[in-house]
């Protein structure tokens, strides 16, 4: 069954892990629950493909994970604090896994958050639909440009 | 008979706890972080609560996709740190407060939230990291029990803000109706704006984290109305933690005192928000209420 269209799937660069999605990688976020062992985590290094055969994956998954598409991996079912626990295994810090999924370096990254993070404008939607009005908490008074200044 | 007196909100980064437990907070990085939670570890010596009632969510480390429940207390005489993934942070064990969380769970199912009770669970960063931030170093033990509340804001979707707010009302109702005389402080931890998945990971707005805290302290009715796809919009996917902010500020009275603010850009990847709410009347423990103090100021 293709995916039933959600109201979030208009934020963008974000998949939600809802209910269908937990559905689908269930696999992979059970994977990546393997890793908390350490016995597991070598077995998993020795022969990934072998290791990932253990899993319930769909051959899009398994290839997902063996190429490190973060965001493939998200798309296909699987849940951010699941697969970190990947990262960590290949010993990567977590700006490191931020980095690959939004296309920038490790240091234009971490440069990105000290400047205040990336910027509300102009990331709320997809359609556009959204991004002028905000919401009631949103409406603060005095508005400046995102990712100006932070306090 | 016991009484919520206070609620605390942290950011549960977990990057504060490994800076903590590798020393780095004096670095100029980490000392702009900790910093702000000097006035809430004074604060916290002062108001010496008997309990904690700690709300927080699990990282994948004692719940995996196998169980996802809601609402989770800790009803347990003990709560270990868990390992996730680089061994245990180095903290003492949490003791809980069997006796209260029995009678909560008791209390709040019968007002019809069918939460899980939980008489095993090691609890992550998501607990542990505001703990070290406002109750400071604990030295071999912590400083008084700490219930934990485990709310799923993993799998879409979490309770609602409303929901949320409700439940706090609940225990709010529970904690009053036990009949020892103690007095009770309500964490609510998470957030604020962060998104650490996908394209978009990296989002800060603190201009709604901003009137987020502005309406959480006095108009808190209104963010029982946001819907998850606004706050998810606004505050980042994962900052959709913030409903759990809630569950505390429901347990509150309506009209609370804002003893203490702290707010920066960024912990990791993550806005830090903290707020001291007390409740203007606070009985039990015998303290004689005096004037509400203005916002941002600490009590002496």
């Amino acid at each position: 069954m293709p995916r039933v269209e959600k109201e979030y799937d208009d934020i963008p660069g974000t998949f939600v892990f809802d209910q269908e999605r937990s559905r689908r990688g269930y696999g992979i976020n059970m994977f990546c629950m393997s890793l908390m062992k350490a016995e597991n985590r070598k077995a998993f290094k020795d022969n990934e493909a072998e290791y990932l055969k253990k899993f319930p994956l769909t051959p899009e998954q398994t290839e997902a994970i063996l190429k490190r598409d973060y965001n493939r991996m998200l798309e296909l079912g699987g849940n951010i604090y699941f697969t970190a626990k990947l990262g960590a295994t290949d010993g990567h810090s977590f700006q490191h896994l931020a980095a690959v999924m939004t296309g920038s370096t490790q240091e234009g990254y971490a440069k990105m958050m000290l400047g205040g993070g990336r910027p509300i404008e102009g990331n709320r939607s997809k359609s556009g639909k959204h991004e002028r009005k905000s919401k009631p908490a949103a409406k603060a008074k005095g508005r400046k440009k995102a990712g100006s200044k932070r306090g | 008979m016991a009484k919520i007196i206070a609620g605390v909100t942290s950011s549960h980064v977990p990057a504060i706890g490994a800076a903590i437990d590798n020393h780095k907070t004096e670095e100029p990085y980490w000392k702009r972080v900790f910093s702000g939670f000097e006035k809430s570890k004074e604060w916290f010596a002062k108001t010496k609560p008997d309990v904690v009632i700690g709300v927080y969510n699990d990282h994948a480390s004692a719940f995996s996709v196998e169980i996802v429940p809601t609402f989770a207390l800790g009803c347990a005489a003990e709560f270990p740190p868990a390992d996730e993934g680089w061994g245990p942070r180095p903290v003492p064990v949490v003791k809980g407060h069997p006796d209260l969380a029995a009678h909560i769970a008791q209390s709040v199912i019968l007002d019809e939230f069918d939460l899980t009770v939980i008489n095993k669970m090691e609890v992550d960063h998501g607990l542990t990291v505001p703990m070290n931030l406002v109750m400071g170093d604990p030295n071999g033990a912590w400083p008084c029990p700490v219930i934990p509340l485990a709310v799923n804001v993993v799998l879409f979707p979490p309770p609602t803000t409303h929901r949320c707010f409700m439940l706090g009302r609940a225990i709010k109702k529970a904690v009053e109706s036990y009949p020892e005389d103690l007095r009770v402080v309500i964490f609510g931890t998470g957030g604020m704006s962060h998104q650490i998945s996908g394209p978009r990971a990296g989002l800060i707005n603190s201009k709604f984290d901003k009137a987020f805290l502005d309406d959480l302290v006095k108009n808190p009715k209104k963010l029982t109305k946001i819907k998850h796809v606004d706050l998810m919009r606004e505050a980042g996917a994962e900052g959709i933690e913030l409903v759990m902010w809630l569950i505390m500020r429901g347990a509150l009275d309506d009209k609370v005192d804002e003893v203490y603010r702290f707010y920066t850009v960024p912990a990791s990847n993550t806005a830090v928000g903290h707020v001291i709410l007390e409740n203007k009347s606070r009985k039990s423990g015998g303290k004689a209420k005096k004037a509400p103090k203005k916002a941002g100021k600490k009590k002496k």
